[in-house]
């Protein structure tokens, strides 16, 4: 068996809002995978198909090599799932969840309590062990929720959005510990509208919108796709802008891109610090003055928005998808030239006008 | 076999969440218990000055009524209490669980009817402090309390369906409260019900709540000799028509619950 996740054209609608439409996914055994996507893209309800909570319309998934359809009895005996409301009972103590589920996973009276108090142990939750989760901070609750997932050793584990909504602090904590179960080796299928979360976790990145994979790959691989290095600039004076472009032109090896709210110009090239120098000299040369600057590779925000045309992490309400069909129609830029991403957009900052059509459609 | 062992053994698992939450939280049973309270005194001393019961003190009469209203809405406890787990997210860790899809839903109604024993117990002493007495047999008025907790458990998977209807556990409390109501008024509960106008009085008689009162009435020995002889045919033989209906609502309810159960998911 060479994939632990196989998913092909799968397709979920509800009502007129089609939640996943024709998603492809291969995850390699042994591998972490980021599910890359904004809010209502598709990534819960690909989750919950792949761990049996729902049917899809149509397409199929294999996890484990199992039917997530016809083999769902056997398939729930290999995985765990750690949602993304964590789905721990608060009038229960740490210790009883934990023993709870331990039960039902079928570990006997003492293998329950026993694999509780390790995991209790093993996730910083002794002290609490005893007191009910009502009291719990939200951190607290996701590792509890964390542990639920892993009670019975599970070879795949699901984690949807493990880290939404917590504050910076258990958000670090949280990727400590997940960091510690990829080192083990575990399989781990990861869903994340923080693009910082996939890059820092994922071996691997499928970036997913409107309920299908856009692209996929290493995070160094997507980044590469966007285009290399860029020199971001900052100006003194709106009037400088065109200046600036010209005597910067030579350095590019791409379209530049202007900003005139920001007084900004970004210049794709390659060469590192030594371009740098040479641009600001260049500047200087014509008395052009500069705020800012910086040598950046692109994020995978950046990739992000050249994919889709659309940032990431942008927040929108839940029931956002209803306008999708519309939405699609008004950015007729963001589809077509997906494939081509590469070749096509060499700066992601040359969309800056394609961005704020988009942010005027909604 | 093993397997039907294991989902009985999952349910306990199921129900003992419950009770440990019942233990912890008691206000849920403090107000389930508080509520038929007031019931009896609100109708023993408000409306017993002005209904005159059948033969026996109106207060004997009201009992069984005020006993199989109670049940019904501890039933609803069950679609309550389902309702929040789905909104709550646990649901979904159940169902990712290697457990029969019948577990939760055991577990569910088993607790509840736990929650009923209790409610029935203190009741039945409100009862008699009031001037509620037994007068058959502790045999029958066993068989007398076995039946209204059967009645009870047998709604709770009605209760159940509703609880994985709705979106949110305020709408099923809601909605449960304008079925409630009506089921257990358009009876035999409070008021005799051969008094009642014509098309009421007929779905006064072949309400299975009026079957289920007649029955407990029968079995705790509250009807008088000289009340006349009820002429529908259900509150003839109310104890059987009873049974026939706890038969046919398990029969239909539970296979329902069950499938509704597989499709639910939180949001």
């Amino acid at each position: 068996m060479d994939y632990a996740i196989e998913a092909e054209g799968l397709v979920k609608r509800y009502g007129s809002v089609m939640a996943l439409d024709g998603l492809d996914l291969a995850v390699p055994e042994g591998t972490v995978t980021g599910l890359l996507g904004p809010n209502g893209a598709g990534k819960t309800t690909a989750v919950r198909i792949f761990t049996t909570l729902l049917v899809a319309d149509s397409g199929w998934a294999r996890v484990g090599g199992l039917d997530v359809v016809a083999d769902a009895p056997r398939l729930r005996e290999r995985i765990g799932l750690s949602g993304q409301y964590a789905a721990v009972d608060e009038d229960l103590t740490g210790f009883e969840n934990l023993d709870m589920v331990g039960r039902l996973y079928h570990l006997g009276r003492r293998g329950s309590r026993e694999r509780a108090r390790e995991l209790l142990e093993r996730f910083d939750l002794v002290d609490a062990a005893d007191r009910t989760v009502k009291g719990y901070s939200g951190g607290m609750r996701r590792r509890l929720d964390l542990a639920g997932a892993l009670v019975a050793k599970p070879e795949l584990l699901f984690l949807d959005e493990p880290t939404t909504g917590l504050d910076l602090r258990s958000r670090m904590g949280m990727w400590e510990v997940i960091a510690e179960l990829v080192a083990a080796g575990s399989t781990l299928l990861l869903t994340t509208q923080y693009l910082e979360e996939a890059d820092r976790l994922a071996d691997q990145v499928a970036v997913i919108d409107h309920g299908r994979v856009i692209a996929s790959g290493t995070s160094d691989e997507l980044k590469n796709q966007v285009g290399g290095e860029r020199l971001e600039l900052t100006l003194g004076s709106v009037g400088d802008l065109a200046m600036g472009r010209q005597s910067l032109a030579p350095l590019a090896v791409g379209e530049i891109a202007i900003d005139e709210q920001t007084r900004s110009i970004t210049v794709p090239v390659t060469g590192g610090a030594d371009v740098l120098a040479d641009a600001l000299s260049r500047l200087a040369a014509d008395s052009i003055k500069v705020l800012d600057v910086g040598l950046r590779r692109p994020t995978l925000d950046d990739v992000f928005l050249a994919l889709t045309g659309h940032a990431a992490e942008d927040e929108q309400p839940a029931d956002e998808g209803k306008q999708r069909p519309g939405a699609k129609g008004e950015r007729p830029g963001a589809k077509g030239e997906r494939p081509g991403a590469k070749g096509e957009r060499p700066g992601a900052r040359g969309d800056k006008p394609d961005q704020q059509d988009a942010e005027l459609a909604r | 076999m093993s397997t039907l062992w294991q989902a009985l053994g999952d349910g306990m698992v199921v129900a003992k969440r419950n009770l440990i939450k019942i233990k912890r939280v008691p206000d849920l049973l403090v107000f389930s218990t508080l509520s038929p309270i007031m019931f009896v005194l609100l109708f023993a001393y408000v409306f017993g000055s002005a209904i005159k019961g059948p033969g026996v003190s109106y207060r004997e009469f009201l009992m069984a009524g005020i006993f199989t209203q109670t049940m019904l809405f501890g039933s609803t406890i069950t679609g309550g209490g389902l309702a929040m787990d789905i909104q709550k997210g646990i649901v979904d860790r159940f169902r990712s669980l290697p457990i029969a899809r019948s577990a939760v839903l055991v577990g569910r109604t088993t607790s509840d009817l736990v929650n009923n024993v209790l409610v029935i117990a203190v009741m039945s002493l409100t009862g008699l402090i009031v001037g509620w007495r037994i007068r058959s047999s502790a045999l029958e008025a066993l068989a007398g309390f076995g039946l209204l907790l059967l009645f009870a458990y047998a709604f709770s998977w009605v209760s159940a369906v509703g609880g994985l209807m709705v979106r949110t556990p305020e709408v099923f409390n809601n909605a449960s409260f304008i079925v409630v109501f009506p089921l257990t008024f358009v009876a035999n509960t409070f008021v005799p019900s051969h008094n009642l106008p014509g098309p009421l009085k007929v779905v006064a008689e072949w309400n299975p709540i009026s079957a289920v009162t007649q029955a407990a009435r029968q079995l705790f020995g509250n009807i008088s000799p000289a009340a006349p002889k009820p002429d529908a045919l259900p509150l003839q033989h109310p104890v059987l028509t009873s049974f026939l209906w706890i038969a046919v609502i398990l029969a239909v309810f539970v296979p329902l619950a069950v499938s509704r159960y597989k499709k639910a998911v939180s949001r």
